[in-house]
């Protein structure tokens, strides 16, 4: 077998090209599966594609939680409390975390079906110190641990981090960018994250199959001649070997041999579960998504449903144990971090749904099952439950994921047909809403530039707003007492864009030229083929305060205010003027001609790696921190006033209803934003019908309307401003409350109150 | 618009209703009919009801002067929003029967384009609407304000009747539009049981009219989110005290319509 892969563009699939090298007898784990190519190298796609079986019923068919179930989960809801009092459960501030560093640990080993857990105890965070000391460091300062001497001494002075490496090599302009929250969020000091590996490889396959696989690949690459880019390779191809072989260890530590493929359905769920435990076992990344494994699983339960060795119930209660599992992924960071990201998240992003290249639904048994560990474990942020929409998805299964909307808001939809056009339809989200071919790409992870910043820094000649300091190239300011006129504020704007793209570009290179060199994702590459497509995935903030302040430049009367240091600080502005989110063209263009032309600008400039660039407009929950650090823009907002969230309209100013709004950001296009456009919209439950089945069937209607049309992303929360504020005021009573921000749901009680302020100052549509 | 139009000229595009005054447009889910719908909320109204939320919709002259081309654009491009949802258009206000041709251009327009419809209205104005209209109309809306006339005067300015005349002619009509009667429960002002009483004797009396006529009664509790319209308009507001109904006040009215054999919510 080999994993080698054809490079070709994200349009189309990859597919291993070499034929079976003769070593691979047929597996008796594989009884009763279709055989085809995935038989004679890595092809999980293939596999799922002649073995699925699609489901067009409802969800009666489901099981609730078993006593099992309810007791271990139990056990660790009542450790959740003590957790979110103090920020973290425990750490272990001695082990660098690895695949093997931490001896087997369990919640109650008796009761649980799937085991595997980070470090030697639940919720015990491992120090993670390859990304950067500092990180480490100031964690364990913070929540009161010591810090090891010969740990600070090894990573500081013996081994060079990721966050070292990348310092080194700073440009001043991206350190003055950095500095200034122009250039904001960069991984420069924790994981980039957003690569999925293809747990579902070891499942299938088993670890030595797919070491086989690798020492080909590498084999293949002894023989090519010296470069720089060849001798990467073969180093990281070593590394991925070590890193399975370790795989294999660790497994072994909990009595399980996953050298070999998995027999049953509840080995398959193990062995997939090992996978993605040693990813996060070793790599704090942003985002450490699962990939697209519901229907993949699927074929292993249903193979043993019909054989009669399990019952519903039984494989309900292996799905609730892998979800319990994903739900308490941790990872130890400063509370900076979580400030700029929400609580505390990892983003275990896993994607259900979706249509089929060949028409036919992806959607199983076993998506209703993920989705009913909702009910069955009560409402979570993870893992990050995300449902490709399309109109072409069973009555049944719309109905329910409506359904499981209304009654947690923990569910995200994106659009089936818009991905599939562009990566295929075995692709999965990373993090929010960044989609990517599982196995077969992977994402130089770029977090954002302040897209309004840079519009004031633009008026301002290049000068900071707040700080007065000379960031981005001396140009003439704008002249004081005058309206601004919209050309020469465009054309401004324009420059200052060019040159955030190159600086921008330039932090990118150098942190995942850095990021591959010290803090190497070892295991989840190991899960990819030889052959990989790359992004660079940039990213906007603050898209609608920079298209209603270009609205506002254009169609009012804006005249800048200066202060003592000749500095723009302020705008008197009169008159009316549209706003981007009321389907309104003449606000809109402004926001769709934005992203145009930074995405543009970025396709200018060389990658790291030849990645393919891409774009996003997403903020998590940074436009909180984003609208912070910026100050008053030509549209009315004051400064350190939030940004609304990622490609949202701004708070308030979209009028015209939900899905007004979701057509106005529709009209941001996908082929310009490929890492991803995120909406989150919030209706209250009467806004959606009278009754149960009415609000059913408008919700699913607002979700075909909106991704199953042109719209990429939605975030949907279904809650009464009541309950917010109640559980401000009582968060005791709502431990388990799930909204959705930008791409991603958190335990609201978690939130800061700045950002749980922020959430109650979105649009709530609905009836009055 | 464009502005060369002379006064005279607006005026007769207004009555021929090429040219109306709208207030605002939403796409609203639920609330003003089956699915997402787009609601055209035009400017003007006969009625000057105390718990008005839409005061800023009173005055035709508030609005601002749309073609009913441009309406139907609208209606055009939200097709498949109404395909996707199951919705359509809503014909609100101020009062829709105020500006009678301009709602028939829009309403024969969106029938054209095989796109559900319906009127939101007091009824007040009723006779205004024609035959033709009738045909073009799905579903009405149709807010009863009051069962007593002397409580409707109070709470309206105006008379009962119409609107009574109105309903009994929806319901008349051979394949006539649905019909879901509105009540604003205002306490202090429309929660009387006998009023609530005479109200739902009335939506009942439809279907015995036209079997199946009323398909379904909505109360609706008064809410205080137009107190801030009414300051902003700097006019008096009479319910500036009133606190919305509880929700054993508003389950007792809803029972009433009930006992009637009406589905209500």
């Amino acid at each position: 077998m080999t994993t080698e892969t054809t490079r070709t563009d994200g349009a189309s699939r990859t597919q291993g090209d070499r034929p079976a090298s003769g070593t691979d007898a047929l597996h008796p784990a594989w009884d009763g599966f279709v055989s085809g190519p995935w038989q004679d190298h890595v092809d999980v796609r293939d596999f799922i594609q002649r073995n699925y079986t699609p489901y067009e019923g409802d969800a009666a068919f489901l099981a609730g939680p078993t006593a099992r179930t309810t007791h271990v989960w139990g056990t660790l809801s009542a450790m959740f409390p003590e957790e979110r009092e103090k920020g973290v459960y425990d750490v272990d501030p001695h082990t660098p975390a690895g695949i093997t560093a931490h001896a087997p640990g369990y919640i109650d080993k008796d009761a649980e079906l799937i085991v595997g857990l980070q470090t030697d105890a639940p919720l015990k965070r491992a120090i993670m110190p390859n990304g950067g000391w500092r990180m480490v460091e100031t964690s364990l300062e913070t929540y009161g641990y010591e810090v090891d001497p010969v740990l600070r001494e090894t990573f500081s002075k013996h081994r060079k981090t990721h966050n070292q490496g990348v310092f080194d090599a700073y440009p001043p302009a991206v350190r003055a960018a950095r500095s200034s929250h122009l250039i904001t969020g960069l991984p420069d000091a924790y994981g980039r994250g957003r690569i999925i590996g293809d747990y579902r490889r070891v499942a299938l396959y088993g670890v030595d199959a797919l070491i086989e696989a690798k020492e080909l690949d590498k084999l293949s690459l002894d023989t090519r001649p010296f470069s720089e880019e060849v001798v990467r390779a073969r180093e990281e191809h070593a590394e991925q070997l070590r890193a399975l072989a370790e795989l294999k260890e660790m497994a072994a530590s909990y009595g399980y041999d996953i050298s070999r493929p998995a027999v049953t359905a509840r080995e398959a769920v193990q062995w997939l579960y090992f996978a993605y435990l040693g990813a996060v076992k070793e790599q704090n990344g942003a985002a450490m998504s699962l990939g697209r494994t519901s229907t993949f699983l699927d074929v292993y339960l249903q193979r043993d449903l019909v054989a009669g060795r399990l019952t519903e119930e039984q494989a309900q209660e292996l799905v609730d144990d892998f979800v319990i599992k994903l739900r308490i992924v941790r990872f130890l960071r400063t509370p900076e971090y979580d400030a700029l990201f929400s609580g505390d998240p990892t983003w275990v992003t896993e994607t259900i749904g979706g249509m089929g290249d060949d028409g036919r639904t992806l959607v199983t048994r076993t998506s209703f099952r993920y989705l009913q560990t909702l009910y069955n474990l009560g409402p979570a942020p993870e893992p990050n439950l995300t449902v490709f929409w399309s109109a072409d998805l069973p009555r049944g299964f719309k109905d329910f994921c409506a359904q499981v909307s209304i009654d947690t808001s923990a569910v995200q939809y994106e659009s089936d047909a818009q991905i599939r056009a562009a990566w295929g339809d075995d692709a999965a989200i990373a993090c929010c809403v960044s989609p990517m071919a599982v196995g077969k790409q992977m994402q130089f992870f770029g977090a954002r530039v302040n897209l309004a910043k840079a519009l004031l820094y633009a008026i301002n000649g290049g000068r900071d707003e707040v700080s007065g300091k000379q960031v981005s190239p001396a140009f003439p300011p704008v002249e004081p007492g005058r309206a601004l006129d919209y050309d020469d504020v465009r054309a401004r704007l324009d420059t200052t864009m060019d040159w955030l793209a190159a600086t921008y570009v330039e932090a990118l290179n150098v942190i995942h030229y850095m990021h591959d060199r010290y803090a190497y994702e070892r295991l989840e590459m190991a899960l990819h083929d030889r052959d990989v497509l790359r992004t660079m995935a940039c990213g906007i903030a603050g898209l609608s305060v920079t298209a209603d302040s270009l609205s506002a430049i254009r169609y009012a009367t804006v005249t800048p205010v200066h202060d003592e240091r000749g500095v723009v600080v302020d705008y008197v502005t009169e008159g009316a003027f549209p706003t981007y989110g009321n389907d309104d063209d003449r606000a809109d263009a402004n926001a769709v001609e934005l992203v145009e032309s930074f995405m543009s600008k970025i396709r200018k400039h060389r990658t790291y790696r030849d990645a393919l660039p891409t774009q996003s407009v997403l903020t998590i929950t940074s436009n909180v921190v984003y609208g912070k650090a910026t100050g008053s823009t030509p549209d009315g907002r004051r400064a350190g006033e939030p940004f609304s969230p990622g490609a949202n309209p701004m708070n308030g100013r979209d009028t015209h209803g939900m899905l007004a709004s979701a057509l106005s950001v529709a009209k941001l296009p996908y082929g310009e934003a490929q890492d991803g456009i995120s909406l989150t919209s919030t209706v209250v439950p009467s806004g959606l019908g009278r009754t149960r089945e009415e609000q059913v069937a408008n919700l699913t209607g607002l979700l075909d309307a909106s991704v199953g049309g042109d719209g990429y992303h939605l975030n949907v929360n279904v809650l009464n401003r009541e309950t917010l504020l109640d559980a401000m005021e009582h968060p005791e009573s709502y431990p388990q409350l799930t909204i959705r921000v930008s791409g991603y749901a958190v335990n609201f009680v978690r939130l800061t109150r700045e950002q749980q302020l922020d959430v109650l100052s979105r649009t709530f549509h609905g009836a009055v | 618009m464009p502005e060369t139009l002379t006064r005279s000229d607006t005026l007769a595009r207004m009555r021929s209703g090429e040219v109306g005054s709208v207030h605002s447009w939403e796409l609203v889910t639920a609330v003003d009919g089956p699915g997402t719908r787009l609601t055209t909320f035009l400017a003007g109204c006969p009625l000057r009801c105390l718990y008005c939320h839409n005061p800023d919709t009173l005055r035709m002259r508030d609005g601002e002067l749309v073609t009913a081309d441009d309406v139907l654009a609208r209606v055009r491009r939200y097709l498949p929003v109404f395909r996707a949802t199951g919705g359509g258009l809503t014909l609100s206000g101020g009062e829709v029967l105020m500006q009678p041709a301009f709602a028939a251009r829009i309403l024969r327009g969106a029938k054209e384009l095989g796109v559900h419809t319906a009127l939101d209205t007091s009824g007040y104005l009723g006779a205004n609407l024609t035959d033709a209209m009738l045909a073009d109309a799905d579903l009405v809306l149709l807010d009863v304000k009051s069962g007593d006339a002397d409580v409707y005067r109070w709470v309206t300015g105006r008379k009962l009747e119409p609107t009574l005349a109105f309903g009994r002619r929806l319901a008349a009509a051979v394949d006539g539009p649905e019909i879901w009667v509105r009540f604003v429960l205002v306490p202090g002002l429309t929660d009387d049981a006998a009023n609530v009483e005479r109200v739902a004797a009335y939506a009942a009396s439809l279907n015995r009219i036209r079997p199946g006529a009323v398909s379904r009664v909505e109360v609706l509790p008064f809410h205080q989110m137009g107190r801030t319209k009414w300051a902003a308009l700097g006019r008096p507001y009479a319910l500036e005290a009133t606190v919305p109904p509880s929700a054993e006040l508003t389950e007792r009215v809803r029972d009433q319509f009930r006992a009637h054999g009406l589905t209500t919510y």
